[in-house]
């Protein structure tokens, strides 16, 4: 016999207003968790996918077309950049290093990206099987996609033309991929694209030129032929960041963009939405904290003799203060406990959902340390709920209730 | 035991008791008499040491209540008087058991489920130990409260109105529980009544007078 086990005989007592209380506050704590975690992971993951990619560069157009659809492969590109031109700003002595992407064909909703090695050494990609590429029409895919596609080494395969967004897309019947690797999961962007050499990307849209020899395209390729879509850009120091958008938004038609400008700009937009979903959840708990004080106070007065009764066999005042405020804090104990655990639950079948979106990654089964302020202010409610019923208890008049009842 | 002085208690400015001296030796056993509304509730009260009296001093044991620290008070209370109240008011979410161990916790005594058993079977009522209030009949609640009065062997028992609202069989019945309990832990025995059938029953009588 003690506190705990007088609470929870009470608690028990009224099953159905402890459930109600504790499924309230339950809703509220997993609403915030499950926010918390899919923004934290969300924002690991966009950080990840943009960590060490100083600049992006694209046709002139929206500068956050051009981040999601290069770093992230998300949006539509804003247009074509040409070889010449990107060669040209290689060499521009800001800039240390400089990937090239060409975006254009989708296998399976699964984009073909164009590139060259430097983008799989970028993100810090090792072959799980085969080889990198070496001549055009060889293609190495990421992980995640090999494994939802069941291509395989030694494979061949398609590219249908865009960018996996709508249907009866024009197939390049001509031109068949070749799987000649296949890189280990890397948790970023490139465990879900197809790489392949820039010159794929070429060789695959060259109709009008009519080149026989696809393994010389290179050469063969007029000029005005060989086009980009963006430019993965690391500057050589950190005062490249003041020198180079403005040298490429004015000297040439192309549009620099900045990922760490673009992506703390979409999450404040994002963030409006993620704001007003925070704020229902907390008006979901502060309507539990109401509830539980209202399920406490009435267990006062129900209860305002066995209060009185448990004075006359030796409790003090503040025994029974505690007791009320152990209550209110047990109550909020159990719904954030089930509420953490619901929030998980939900985020993990969130992300398996959200599997078949191919973009989006997340998992219930992580934590992120914003949880315990979530115990911390659920019980705060509770406590809060249990204050004025708490006093009450301490301020009961023995005497006085028992010669009433 | 007991030693009453000069006590008299008001709500709100209107005396309802006037107690100009009375004294009872330990073991002993008294029935309070008057009519309703004549202050027996107010004198048991204040025995207990749950309502302080507007003047007058209280001595229980050698112990002068009125002295006494709250928390002093509390734990004096719990340890040495148990009080069986008219309602019985058994702990409605708590198991015959748990009621009378609740009686060991509060008065900050040790937890003896030993102690617990003994009680509940001296007053033929262990079968009923893991029963909740709402599942016995008057009469065996009345023993579980009796129980959770003497539980922790106190000094001084005080029952308000136990009979009333019986028939002669049970109001026998209930009154000869407290005696023998009272007896069983060498308890001074209170009993607050207006109920004339158990005035024959015991010798010594202390009445108050109906006021105006």
């Amino acid at each position: 016999m003690n506190l705990a086990t007088i609470s929870l005989a009470y608690l028990r007592a009224r099953a159905l207003n402890t459930t109600l209380n504790v499924l309230l506050l339950a809703l509220g704590i997993a609403t915030i968790t499950l926010l918390l975690l899919a923004t934290s992971q969300l924002e690991e993951r966009m950080q990840r996918d943009a960590r060490g990619i100083d600049l992006v560069v694209g046709a002139k157009g929206s500068p956050m077309q051009i981040i999601l659809s290069s770093i992230y492969q998300l949006d539509v590109p804003t247009g074509n950049v040409s070889w010449k031109q990107a060669q040209e700003l290689a060499r521009h002595r800001a800039v240390k290093k400089m990937i090239p992407l060409a975006l254009a064909d989708n296998y399976k909703g699964f984009r073909i990206v164009g590139t060259n090695h430097d983008y799989v050494q970028h993100y810090g990609g090792r072959l799980a099987a085969g080889r990198l590429w070496q001549k055009p029409l060889e293609a190495v895919l990421g992980a995640e996609l090999a494994v939802r596609t069941g291509l395989g080494l030694g494979t061949a395969f398609i590219g249908a033309h865009g960018m996996g967004s709508g249907e009866g897309e024009h197939m390049h019947e001509t031109y068949t991929y070749q799987v000649v690797g296949v890189l280990a999961p890397t948790g970023t962007v490139m465990d879900r694209v197809v790489l392949t050499d820039v010159t794929s990307v070429w060789a695959v849209h060259a109709d009008q030129y009519d080149i026989k020899d696809v393994a010389r395209i290179a050469e063969l390729m007029p000029e005005e032929g060989k086009e980009l879509t963006a430019l993965l850009i690391q500057y050589s120091s950190p005062l490249a960041a003041a020198i180079l958008p403005r040298y490429v938004n004015q000297n040439s038609e192309m549009q620099a963009a900045s990922p760490a400008y673009e992506t703390a700009r979409l999450f404040s937009i994002i963030g409006v939405g993620v704001d007003v979903l925070r704020g229902f959840a907390l008006v979901l708990i502060l309507a539990a904290g109401l509830s539980v004080f209202i399920a406490l106070y009435n267990a006062l007065l129900e209860r305002r003799y066995d209060l009185a009764v448990m004075r006359t066999l030796g409790a003090g005042p503040g025994k029974l203060m505690a007791l009320m405020l152990f209550e209110g804090a047990l109550l909020a104990g159990i719904g954030v406990a089930l509420g953490l655990a619901l929030g998980h639950v939900l985020t993990e079948l969130l992300g398996v959902a959200f599997k078949a979106a191919k973009q989006v990654a997340v998992t219930g089964w992580a934590w992120v340390p914003e949880e315990l302020w979530l115990i911390g202010l659920a019980l705060a409610v509770g406590i809060f709920a249990a204050l004025l019923p708490a006093w009450r208890a301490y301020r009961t008049d023995i005497a006085g209730t028992l010669a009433r009842g | 035991m007991f030693d009453l002085r000069n006590l008299s208690h008001a709500y709100d400015g209107a005396q309802v008791l006037q107690v100009a001296a009375w004294q009872v030796e330990q073991g002993s056993q008294w029935l309070v008499l008057g009519p309703s509304g004549s202050g027996k509730t107010t004198l048991l009260h204040i025995l207990a040491g749950i309502l302080r009296p507007t003047a007058g001093s209280v001595s229980i044991a050698g112990q002068n209540l009125t002295a006494l620290k709250p928390a002093d008070l509390d734990r004096f209370r719990g340890q040495r008087i148990g009080i069986v109240l008219q309602r019985l008011h058994l702990v409605p979410s708590l198991t015959v058991v748990s009621n009378l161990l609740l009686a060991q916790y509060l008065a900050g005594l040790t937890q003896d489920s030993a102690r617990v058993r003994e009680v509940l079977a001296s007053l033929d009522i262990a079968d009923k130990a893991d029963a909740y209030p709402h599942e016995l009949s008057f009469g065996q609640a009345q023993r579980v409260a009796v129980a959770r009065a003497v539980v922790n062997r106190p000094k001084l028992l005080l029952a308000d109105e136990p009979t009333s609202n019986l028939d002669d069989a049970r109001c026998a019945q209930a009154y000869g529980l407290l005696e023998s309990q009272a007896r069983a832990c060498g308890a001074t025995l209170v009993i607050a009544t207006h109920d004339q059938r158990i005035k024959s029953r015991m010798s010594n009588h202390y009445e108050l007078k109906e006021r105006a």
